[in-house]
């Protein structure tokens, strides 16, 4: 299965006053220049007053540059900066509903207990397994538990967080 | 009071002197508040919205303060679109204040009701939809503030009919809550001493004079550089008036309709610094051959504008003003006669020029005028051949003396910015020059002029035809004309004679221009309209095809059929 994020992905943190709108106005640079944004976070900051987005897209370096000056001019955007290439705390969470039975139950637990998933929800016929993990990871994980039809897969995208005395 | 009354006390704060409007149900409230508060501020009611929006412009860029517009919700709302787009496009501060439904009806399709704040989104530079009427104090200055300083432009205040009707209870004096709003901070000198010593190498210089050179009232500060380095100076469209273009030094402008002296310029310089300019698709056509072997400098209060659309050797980023004050006390002139006398050799070649005889020339009204005038009058334009005549014969020497539509392209802008321009500067003589077509998209303005007995000129270059659209169509398309034809044109002479106070002439021979003309600048009761019935089928040269470099600039008609051309409309 092709990855959801392959390579050439960039992601970008937007520190945002919490206001309407704010959302849509950083959409718009996107759609406006063509870009499809392939995942969006978005979170309250710890006072509440701003918000924290991370978004990650694909594209040439050039016109994401010329993205992240539109999204900075936003009168709303305290900052957007783009982490790609950082090594920057980046993770994502995954909820995977697959199809076991009693047959496949235990093979399947085994697979999630080497990725260190969480079985979030469990029936006769299905399991709910929760993972958290770099893109890569949860990628990988996606692909082992193919065999078992997956019914529903949810991700929420990347987080991403600078290290030590550095910004997001 | 109510949040009308405060919202009208709020735009006196920002020394608002007038609102250009249109009413409407959602916007009944702030339209009594206009009667109620006493307020010094003056209405002025249009015919059409984007009259309003267009009045607001004009009144913006002869004036250097924000342009104020007033129109109920819906309809109101859409009408000024165009205007807003037109403002964005040219960075041109602007406060539009739309009436709106009321907030437990919002988004349920009430009566004239359209998500205003949603379908402007893209083409303001701010906007707010306002819940609270105590909020109005605070978003009033700070629409304002946005609106005028760093890259300027348009702020939207939606305002609801019952926030606008509630009581207020606030305070009138609000503090800004902008965190998330930097404007131009102090430039990098050390950019600026990078920059001193590229040109301190240049043999061949130019400067590229635009918009944000007039912005940032930067002119003196860009004649001193020139004459200190003696580099020659080219202005984009925009930029006219940023330098004077009856300076030895000044090359005109430049781009797809410049002079051929400016184009040629580029083409051979060994080094362009572009001062305010965006290095529009108008003027580079091709980006990667732009100056391709010059040395690239930008300077330029948005950051974002950086490496848009050229890759530059040297930027700084900051006012334009600051930034060219200090570049000055670290440059010392340069050797350039040789360059000069070359640029001087271009000039003799090929001079703007036209035929007198013949039929009636578009260029030959421009030429007159601009004499007549003596170069002094505020020149508005609509958009098409006209507007680019008008550009190469009004030669501009004064900043804020030139309104026209760039990067928007507004048909139907030059004549009720001209009012606006007339409303700021009520001594200064104004003159609208106009294609039939931009005209018959707003000339109901005209009744907003007669009403204020405003002696505006507007001179109508009539040829019947979308004259722009039809040249492209001869020299791109085979010479197949497809909707062009203005057949059905009234006689804007008699048509104006139909407006109380307004005067309408007619002008069909070459050997009257001068002597109608005259009559026309001598007429002060009102408008007067000029109906100059031009040859039909005249084409603008120079002339770059879109999406070709300056070096394919034609000089005059081509002799083969040419290729569509490939860039930007």
């Amino acid at each position: 299965m092709e990855s959801l994020l392959s390579r050439g992905t960039h992601t970008l943190s937007v520190y945002v006053s919490n206001k309407p709108g704010v959302l849509a106005r950083i959409a718009q640079v996107f759609a406006r220049r063509g870009y499809n944004i392939d995942s969006l976070v978005v979170s309250s900051s710890v006072d509440g007053e701003f918000s924290r987005m991370t978004i990650t897209a694909k594209g040439d370096p050039g016109g994401l540059e010329q993205i992240i000056k539109q999204v900075n001019k936003l009168i709303d955007v305290l900052h957007c900066v783009d982490h790609t290439g950082e090594s920057a705390v980046v993770q994502e969470l995954a909820l995977i509903k697959i199809a076991a039975g009693s047959d496949d139950r235990s093979e399947a637990l085994q697979v999630a207990e080497h990725f260190k998933c969480k079985t979030v929800d469990l029936t006769e016929s299905s399991m709910i397994l929760m993972a958290t993990g770099g893109t890569d990871k949860i990628d990988a994980l996606v692909r082992m538990v193919h065999k078992y039809n997956i019914i529903e897969l949810v991700r929420t995208g990347r987080v991403v967080m600078a290290r030590g005395n550095q910004v997001t | 009071m109510d949040g009308a009354q405060a919202l009208v006390r709020g735009l006196e704060n920002e020394g608002v002197e007038y609102i250009w409007g249109l009413s409407g149900g959602a916007a009944i409230p702030i339209f009594d508040a206009l009667i109620t508060t006493r307020t010094k501020i003056k209405l002025i009611l249009v015919r059409h919205e984007q009259g309003a929006s267009h009045m607001a412009d004009g009144y913006a860029r002869a004036t250097g303060r924000p342009g104020v517009v007033l129109v109920t919700s819906g309809p109101g709302a859409t009408n000024t679109v165009t205007g807003i787009m037109t403002a964005q496009m040219d960075s041109i501060p602007m406060v539009v204040l739309t009436g709106q439904t009321v907030t437990p009806m919002l988004g349920k399709d009430a009566f004239q009701e359209a998500d205003v704040f949603g379908l402007t989104m893209p083409i303001v530079k701010h906007s707010y939809l306002v819940k609270d009427s105590n909020d109005i104090p605070r978003i009033v200055r700070e629409a304002f503030h946005i609106a005028r300083t760093g890259r300027p432009g348009p702020v939207l205040i939606d305002v609801p009919k019952d926030v606008s009707q509630n009581p207020f209870s606030g305070g009138l004096h609000a503090e800004m809550d902008l965190p998330g709003y930097r404007v131009g901070s102090s430039p990098d000198h050390s950019r600026i001493l990078e920059i001193a010593g590229a040109l301190s190498r240049a043999r061949k210089p130019v400067l590229l004079v635009g918009h944000g050179a007039l912005v940032a009232n930067a002119s003196n500060a860009v004649r001193r550089l020139a004459e200190k380095l003696c580099a020659p100076v080219t202005t984009t469209l925009l930029g006219k008036g940023a330098f004077p273009e009856s300076h030895p030094l000044s090359l005109g402008m430049l781009g797809m309709h410049g002079t051929a002296y400016a184009n040629k310029a580029m083409v051979e310089c060994d080094l362009v610094m572009s001062i305010g300019s965006r290095y529009d698709d108008r003027i580079v056509g091709q980006p990667h051959r732009f100056c391709k072997d010059a040395v690239r400098i930008h300077i330029d209060i948005d950051e974002a504008e950086i490496g848009k659309m050229i890759q530059c050797h040297h930027w700084c980023v900051g006012d334009a003003r600051e930034i060219v004050e200090d570049l000055v006390q670290h440059v010392a002139p340069l050797n350039t006669s040789d360059w000069l006398k070359h640029l001087e050799g271009h000039k003799k070649k090929y001079p703007l020029k036209y035929k007198r005889r013949g039929g009636l020339k578009m260029q030959h009204v421009l030429d007159e005028l601009y004499k007549l005038t003596g170069g002094e009058a505020i020149v508005s334009t609509d958009v098409g051949q006209h507007q680019m005549w008008a550009a190469q014969f009004y030669k501009t020497d004064y900043p804020s003396n030139w309104l026209s539509s760039g990067g928007a392209g507004t048909m139907g802008y030059g004549f009720p910015a001209a009012i606006g321009a007339q409303f700021g500067r009520p001594g200064d003589l104004v003159v609208a020059v106009v294609g039939d077509g931009g005209f018959q998209m707003t000339m109901s303005e005209l009744s907003t002029a007669c009403v204020h007995r405003l002696p505006i000129k507007v001179i109508v270059l009539n040829n019947h035809y979308l004259g722009m659209v039809r040249q492209w169509q001869e020299l791109f398309y085979g010479e197949r004309e497809s909707g062009v034809d203005l057949e059905g044109n009234p006689d804007f002479a008699k048509l104006a004679g139909a407006y109380p106070g307004a005067r309408g002439f007619t002008l069909k021979r070459p050997a009257d221009v001068r002597k109608i003309l005259q009559r026309a600048l001598d007429y002060d009761q009102g408008p007067a309209v000029v109906n100059a019935e031009c040859e039909k089928t005249d084409n603008v040269y120079p002339m770059i095809p879109a999406g070709r470099a300056l070096e394919d600039m034609l000089i005059e008609k081509p002799k083969r059929r040419l290729e569509k051309p490939t860039g930007s409309t």
